[in-house]
């Protein structure tokens, strides 16, 4: 019977089901969560339409906030300061990094929000709820591209030649989605039973973009601190792609490793506790 | 015959007071602290908070096909029942096993978004509730056809009237053709017509092969006209399951909550009058025991009232009025039409109104409590007072009567071949 029944629903959804209070760890159910794929993707069509149709800037809020903020930091940082870039047009070294920052960082207040801003389906529908926060981040994706098509412009402006190793910069992507999502789901299922996430995140958002080489270069720090500034993963991601992109000169490689260790150990912990408290969502929001 | 749902011993509970919501993190660390503190006195280290089950012990097995009602009064466990089974919400104890497909409908149109537009909003929905792309591509005529909202399938929702919003909602989660639907009280949306056919597809649903249906509803008439069997839910325990006839009267004759017999405290309930006279409690009753003393088309119904005067008084205008779920009105029970009048006395009155026959098909409706002067302004105006349920109770034909789908109000009707 249970043969039949999946054949005729294409095994979209299991067709046995059994419902228990969980006991010990909660297992974290990818096949179901790849069988609401299609979700994944209509709530992230959602977002895009509404924010589209509701604001009139639209695309350019994409490009806005990175934008400005290299302006600023290029005018204080590299002028007043003279803070050094690895050898890089200031504009250029800082936009590389904003560029995936905004998106690192929208990806976080987003998803963070995310869970309560959609109680009416935590109530009333079941799906995976792990779909929520990882539509709140892939949504960033569509920003990052258009912020990442005008830092192309600028990389012609300036006379940058990609080379082999911009191909690079996906897995690096990769990275910052890894880490995003993975902050993003400890602080979405914390802000359902501790309201005062929300005050701390843009908090956390402005301390860690300074933590994170944005305005400055990491080979300011001696080592091992720069090293172990990875452990911060926006710091493999940055140092990466100013080395992928721009060709500086940032030996990025064990950064990389660390930041990709920690971010994968934050995603897979995040998975877990969201999976451990989600049972008691509808009944808390 | 193969079982869609099988449940043993399901249990929810829920804590009571400011934890149970969202604590701020100052809470959690204050109680962490005081928890560490009676560990150190050597206490259990838990803190004592109020604990309620919503629902416990409860047992038992869905054959697939079946199509069952769920009824209780308020707050007796039936949406969490509900809400357990749809995997919305976890079991303290307990286990349930579900074969097949699940649906569930708690609410209609959760997930629409104002800002998209109706074609938007079906896709958008029907991923919500489950669907996947290809079906909703191959329903999507068919849904906007029952939505009859075809002109404006473009138009932001916000813009659509109430009724249009319910009816592409209702439509969208109708297809969505799971092996097990879940239904939690939806019917009541729109207008009659469109309830009407809601129903119908509610029942076309059910009808087809081996479609398992479990519906909550406060409508008896609802149950009735879809339901074999019934499941009946008391304080969050599972007081009787069999087929629905005996289900409902039983529920019926151990109604509560402003049932048959109960006394109805309207003195502190919002009202309009110049207050000289004023309802204070108020009964009713049909007087028949196997209708659990329920009204029922065309049966008698008998209010009794407490009244309090301030001075001697006569009424000349006094009587109930019956209006249907829209707040249309339909039966004006006054005693003005017979040419009598109410003497009041000062201090508490007890006053009985009959109802010879009430010409009102299965449904719930709303009473209104009027009595005033035939000029100026009423005494006392109680708008609606409470609900009651006109049961579905042996006609003289087959045993059944219509709902209050097709038409609310009865009439006495003869055939003859010519």
């Amino acid at each position: 019977m249970i043969d039949e029944s999946t054949r005729r629903h294409g095994a979209v959804h299991p067709s046995l089901t059994v419902i228990q209070p969980r006991r010990g760890r909660a297992p974290l159910e990818m096949t179901a969560l790849w069988s609401y794929r299609e979700l994944l993707y209509f709530l992230v069509w959602r977002d895009l339409k509404v924010r589209y149709r509701q604001t009139i800037l639209g695309a350019a809020w994409a490009v806005l906030q990175p934008f400005v903020t290299m302006v600023v930091f290029s005018a204080i940082f590299g002028r007043l300061a003279g803070v050094p870039s690895d050898g890089l047009p200031y504009p250029i070294f800082a936009f590389a990094a904003l560029v995936p920052w905004t998106f690192f960082s929208t990806g976080i207040s987003q998803a963070a929000a995310s869970l309560v801003g959609s109680q009416n389906l935590l109530k009333k529908v079941y799906f995976p709820r792990l779909v929520i926060p990882i539509a709140a981040v892939l949504t960033g994706f569509v920003d990052l591209a258009i912020a990442g098509a005008v830092l192309i412009g600028m990389m012609v402006v300036y006379g940058i030649v990609p080379t082999l190793t911009t191909v690079w910069v996906v897995p690096l992507l990769l990275l910052a989605f890894v880490a995003s999502l993975g902050v993003g789901l400890w602080l979405s299922a914390l802000n359902v039973r501790y309201r005062d996430v929300r005050y701390i995140v843009p908090f956390l958002l402005q301390i860690w973009l300074f933590a994170t080489p944005i305005a400055y270069p990491s080979s300011l720090l001696p080592e091992p601190w720069r090293t172990l500034s990875a452990l911060n993963p926006m710091v493999g991601v940055v140092e990466g792609i100013r080395w992928a992109l721009l060709g500086a000169d940032t030996a990025p490689g064990p950064l990389i490793l660390v930041s990709s260790a920690v971010a994968v150990v934050v995603l897979v912990g995040g998975a877990y506790y969201f999976r451990h408290v989600e049972g008691t969502f509808a009944d808390i929001v | 015959m193969d079982l869609a749902i099988r449940v043993e011993g399901l249990g929810k509970q829920y804590t009571l007071g400011r934890t149970s919501g969202n604590e701020t993190l100052r809470e959690t660390l204050a109680n962490a602290t005081s928890r560490i503190g009676s560990l150190v006195r050597g206490g259990s280290g838990e803190p004592a908070r109020e604990r309620i089950w919503a629902l416990r012990d409860v047992s038992f097995e869905i054959r697939a096909g079946q199509v069952v009602g769920i009824i209780g009064a308020n707050g007796a466990g039936k949406s969490t029942l509900l809400k357990l089974l749809s995997r919305i919400t976890e079991p303290t104890v307990g286990r349930a096993t579900i074969a097949g497909r699940v649906g569930s409908l708690l609410e209609v149109g959760t997930g629409f978004h104002p800002e998209l537009t109706g074609r938007e909003n079906i896709y958008l929905n029907g991923a919500i509730l489950g669907m996947r792309r290809a079906d909703i591509r191959q329903r999507f005529d068919e849904i906007v056809e029952f939505a009859e909202v075809t002109r404006f399938l473009d138009t932001a929702v916000k813009h659509y009237s109430d009724g249009m919003y319910l009816r592409l909602a209702f439509a969208v989660a109708a297809h969505l053709e799971p092996d097990i639907l879940l239904v939690d009280e939806v019917l009541a949306v729109g207008d009659a017509r469109f309830q009407r056919k809601c129903l119908g597809k509610m029942a076309e649903i059910a009808d087809r092969d081996g479609r398992t249906v479990l519906v909550v509803s406060h409508s008896m008439g609802t149950i009735q006209r879809l339901c074999d069997h019934s499941i009946l839910i008391e304080a969050g325990r599972l007081a009787e399951m069999g087929p629905t006839p005996a289900i409902v009267a039983r529920y019926l004759s151990d109604a509560t909550t402003a049932g048959p017999g109960q006394w109805i405290d309207v003195s502190a309930a919002p009202r309009r009058g110049t207050g000289e006279a004023r309802f204070r409690r108020v009964r009713y009753s049909s007087g028949v025991e196997q209708a659990g003393f329920q009204p029922y088309p065309d049966g008698p119904l008998e209010f009794t009232f407490e009244i309090e005067a301030d001075e001697p008084r006569t009424v000349p205008s006094f009587g109930v009025v019956f209006a249907d779920r829209n707040g249309a009105k339909l039966v004006n029970a006054d005693i003005l039409a017979e040419g009598e009048t109410l003497q009041l006395e000062p201090g508490l009155n007890r006053v009985r109104l009959s109802i010879e026959a009430l010409h009102l098909n299965a449904g719930v409706y709303q009473v209104t409590l009027w009595m005033g002067d035939t000029v100026g302004a009423g005494f006392d105006l109680v708008e609606p007072a409470f609900d009651v349920d006109v049961v579905a109770f042996e006609s003289a034909g087959f045993g059944v009567t219509p709902g209050s789908e097709y038409g609310s109000v009865t009439c006495h009707v003869s055939v003859e071949q010519l």
